[in-house]
């Protein structure tokens, strides 16, 4: 009869006993992040891996939303006969919401997961045991330069989602729709609040970039070491990942209006 | 860490047959071990002893966990009960920046070699003398190249582990392990997936080790004729317990599972090498 209250009680304690371990270790990637030596390189080298190699991703699809998203607000514009507002719906809701959480989406499955597969198979094939032999640690070596690689690259995919988010909007507005080239610019700068609007969504971006770094470092540290473990992981990092990232972008919205 | 290349007399005298392990000074020692995975218990009451600048074979069965105690002396494994003591100091439940500090005296060869996969086989090996030792570019890659020779891999700096061989990995695995000049060296089948003139090379380069720079050898192997040839001291595993002793009073042993283990060819392999070099002089 104790049977499933016994084990839904295991259940929990395992969960909290792991988001104690998660903080534990985000505290050792902070205290590595401030211990010499620095490893710039590895930094670098993790920033290419997950930035670089993003940008063709983001930069397709910050364009295609961008062109969706002029058609879909022209259209529900023009019911109102608002049209010119286009600029002002397209620039706030690709800079407060959209590019931070798209990008924040798209970097998880592309950057985030690669992140997660490449030291838990460090791990399976004792790599990481391998470094520590060496006196030499892994979480310095190995997961630091990349939670940190994440967290940066973050804001500034995030700003270049942004970029191209407007620019195919303006494609539709303009070129297609025929709307006025001046006005939409016009009123897209003066919609746009410096402090109140792209300070936060760069804000919310490099939250949900630490957050994926975060996450993605952790699944990878402490996957099962085998194959089939990495694989989990991989999946594990991109469901928790995404998941987090839409639950702290409503709390960040709804506490700091950000 | 270059300090640590104490240089001792060579052993000439040296008899396999006089030579009592218990009565050297331990370098590395297991004390009343227990360790299982879940249910599976590996070890139970585990005592082992390593003596200093000795070349300890660790035999036994596949998954009787001859791996397991060398991850256990290395830290990387954390015992369930009882102590580990290397060269003194009980390493179980230190952190990690203490485990550390104790690791700069223990080189380690991992069965699968582990060396990084995103690192062409120089920067492998020259790794551990990047990260603790103030060497210049270049005495660090006359180092590499000095250790990368002496496995046998003269050409292969710009190579990445992947596009290696198995048996040239565990080579140039090999060289890294011993780049920083080690007290104690953890061997994890060292000659598996070799081939015979490998084999040999392999064993000398230990043995040179051993000698000249009186490093403890802890190696695990299944190579029998190799084993029986090194070792000064052999560990027998059996399920869950050990059984150690020079090699002949093992041979001589009349235990059933030990001379199962050893098997008339390995008796009868040592009672012709020990006729042969009656010092137990070695190559
Ligand atoms: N992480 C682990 N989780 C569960 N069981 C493990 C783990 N590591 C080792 N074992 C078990 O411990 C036992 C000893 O393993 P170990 O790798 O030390 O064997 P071994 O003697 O080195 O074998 P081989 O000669 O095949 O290398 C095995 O039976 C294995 O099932
Ligand atoms: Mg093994």
């Amino acid at each position: 009869m104790l049977g499933p209250v016994r084990r839904l009680g295991a259940l929990a304690v395992a969960r909290i006993e792991g988001l104690g371990r998660m903080t534990v270790f985000l505290g050792q990637v902070g205290r590595a992040m401030l211990r010499p030596p620095v490893r710039i390189g590895y930094v670098v080298r993790a920033v290419y891996d997950s930035g670089v190699l993003s940008i063709a991703l983001i930069c397709a699809s910050g364009a295609t939303v961008g062109l969706v998203l002029g058609l879909q607000l022209h259209n529900t514009l023009s019911r109102f006969g608002a049209e010119e507002s286009l600029g002002t719906a397209v620039g706030l809701s690709l800079i407060r919401e959209l590019g931070p959480v798209l990008t924040g989406l798209l970097v998880t499955g592309r950057a985030g997961s690669a992140a997660t597969a490449e030291i838990g198979s460090m791990k399976a094939s004792e790599q990481l045991d391998g470094l520590r032999m060496m006196a030499i640690d892994p979480i310095h070596f190995v997961v630091m330069p990349r939670a940190l690689g994440l967290a940066i690259v973050m804001p500034l995919l995030s700003a270049l989602f942004i970029f191209f988010g407007i620019f195919g909007a303006y494609l539709i507005g303009v070129e297609v729709l025929g709307l006025d080239a001046g006005s939409y610019l016009s009123r897209l700068e003066n919609a746009v609040d410096f402090r109140e609007d792209v300070l936060q969504s760069l804000v919310k971006a490099s939250v949900f970039g630490i957050l994926l770094g975060w996450i993605a470092t952790w699944r990878g540290y402490a996957c099962e070491p085998h194959a089939v473990g990495v694989s989990r992981a991989t999946t594990s990092t991109v469901v928790t990942a995404s998941v987090c990232i839409l639950l702290a972008d409503y709390v960040l919205t709804a506490l700091w209006g950000v | 860490m270059s300090g640590t290349a104490k240089l001792r007399p060579l052993p000439g005298e040296f008899n396999p047959l006089v030579i009592r392990a218990e009565a050297e000074v331990a370098h590395v020692e297991l004390c009343d071990v227990d360790l299982a995975f879940g249910r599976r218990v590996v070890f139970e009451g585990l005592t082992c002893r390593f003596p200093r600048g000795r070349i300890s074979v660790i035999m036994g069965g596949s998954g009787l966990g001859k791996s397991t105690i060398l991850r256990m002396i290395g830290g990387l494994q954390p015992p369930d009960r009882g102590r580990v003591l290397v060269s003194g100091q009980d390493t179980v439940g230190l952190g990690e920046s203490a485990m550390a500090q104790v690791r700069r005296k223990l080189g380690m060869l991992f069965q699968n070699g582990a060396l990084l996969d995103s690192m062409t086989v120089f920067e492998n090996v020259a790794l551990p003398l990047r990260e603790h030792t103030r060497l210049c570019a270049d005495e660090i890659a006359h180092q590499v190249h000095d250790r990368l020779q002496a496995v046998g891999l003269p050409d292969v700096d710009d190579l990445l582990p992947g596009e290696l061989s198995g048996g040239m990995l565990r080579r140039a695995a090999f060289a890294r392990a011993i780049v920083m000049a080690p007290e104690i060296l953890l061997c994890d089948e060292p000659f598996s997936g070799l081939d015979p003139p490998n084999v040999s090379r392999i064993e000398v380069l230990l043995q040179h080790l051993n000698r000249a720079l009186g490093l403890t050898l802890i190696v695990t192997s299944h190579h029998m004729a190799t084993s029986l040839r090194m070792a000064e001291q052999l560990l027998l595993l059996q399920d869950r317990s050990v059984v150690s002793g020079a090699p002949a009073e093992l041979a001589a042993s009349r235990e059933s599972a030990i001379a199962e283990f050893i098997g008339e060819d390995g008796a009868e392999f040592l009672a012709r090498h020990l006729e042969s070099s009656p010092q137990g002089s070695k190559p």
